[in-house]
């Protein structure tokens, strides 16, 4: 099974110029674990806002790659931001899941995915251009390789394993997140 | 009694956002929005977005801060309810945030299920760091929705407008 350190630092290493939206717990930590960049906006809390940050972004800067990168877990909590999403249609929003089937960060709880709740066909069904789940190297290898060069929306529930490797930690200072975030789009000062 | 001036205000509001560079409206629809939403979807340079919840709304207006542009969220206040955490956003990031929310339950109201939401709206949103303007006629809403847009914008405040409806109007039953 896939780690989610392992598919994080993949990522990453595809990533270029894109930026990058963590969902709060594991998923900041693993973005924070792969090297820190003012190109990450990471979130501390909001839970189930990690998609519509990403949503809004994306809408407000066409010609940019934005990712979303959130946990199972962060994702159900926002799951109508799915519908929102695919009617929106941005094509150049992504949105990946590291999908362990639990809530990793309050003593590892199962979820609704490691029962019968499947992200990918919810995003389908709610009008992503693409959306899978992802279980081996191969299909991480093929999506990783791909997803940025073709018009989105993507949608993507890596399956991993359920880990919880030591905590990567980013600054907590949300105006500092946001001031430096918006420098690489020029945008600060106003 | 319904509101004479439905479609006047939204005709009003609208070049009133526009003149402040606002041109995303998110939104989760009530009556009292029903003719600013219209306009905005016949409006070329007017993204509306129609949401599934109120604070999908929220986290939408700063992400699309953080990419550089200004957004005005409309909703009832029955869905302020459902923005409470998403609001710490605002509070923890000093983003510029402006609602627009037009009340139910707090003058005239016969659906009494929507007067416990009513009552709470200004304590919940003052609660988590958002100002309250609190608007009880038509004639009052230009200069509110303007120092709202120009407070949030010019250093990063989150204000509510509240949209009394002593002002939308009664709801036919």
């Amino acid at each position: 099974m896939l780690k989610r350190r392992g598919v994080t630092a993949k990522l990453n290493d595809m990533r270029g110029e894109s930026r990058i939206i963590s969902g709060l717990g594991s998923s900041t930590y693993d973005l924070h674990s792969t090297g820190d960049t003012d190109h990450n906006f990471y979130l501390w809390g909001a839970m189930g806002g990690a998609a519509m940050v990403g949503l809004g972004v994306a809408m407000a800067q066409p010609d940019n790659n934005v990712i979303v990168l959130t946990g199972d877990g962060e994702m159900l909590m926002g799951i109508g931001s799915l519908a929102t999403i695919g009617v929106q249609k941005p094509a150049n929003l992504s949105v990946i899941v590291l999908d362990n089937g639990h809530f990793g960060e309050t003593g590892m709880q199962a979820s609704h995915t490691n029962s019968c709740v499947d992200l990918a066909k919810i995003a389908a069904a709610s009008g992503f251009k693409r959306a899978e789940t992802i279980k081996t190297e191969q299909e991480l290898e093929s999506f990783l390789q791909t997803f940025q060069h073709s018009s989105g929306p993507s949608f993507a529930a890596i399956k991993v394993e359920q880990q919880a490797p030591p905590r990567s930690l980013p600054i907590l200072d949300g105006v500092e997140l946001k001031n430096r975030f918006r420098r690489t789009f020029n945008l600060f000062p106003k | 009694m319904s509101c004479q001036n439905k479609e006047d205000r939204g005709a009003m509001l609208l070049p009133l956002l526009k003149e402040h560079g606002v041109n995303f409206l998110p939104f989760v629809p009530d009556a009292g929005h029903a003719s600013l939403i219209e306009l905005a979807f016949d409006d070329p340079h007017i993204q509306p977005v129609v949401l599934t919840t109120e604070e999908e709304g929220v986290a939408l207006a700063c992400g699309h801060w953080l990419g550089g542009k200004k957004s005005v969220l409309l909703m009832q206040s029955s869905g302020v309810g459902n923005t409470v955490n998403m609001l710490s956003l605002i509070s923890n990031c000093n983003f510029p945030f402006v609602v627009l929310v037009t009340m139910r339950g707090n003058f005239g109201e016969f659906n009494s299920w929507q007067v416990p939401m009513g009552r709470a709206t200004p304590d919940v949103l003052k609660a988590m760091g958002i100002q309250v303007y609190v608007v009880e006629r038509d004639d009052e809403l230009p200069k509110a929705v303007d120092a709202a847009l120009y407070s949030a914008f010019s250093s990063d405040q989150g204000v509510a407008v509240l949209l009394s409806q002593n002002l939308i109007g009664r709801k036919e039953w």
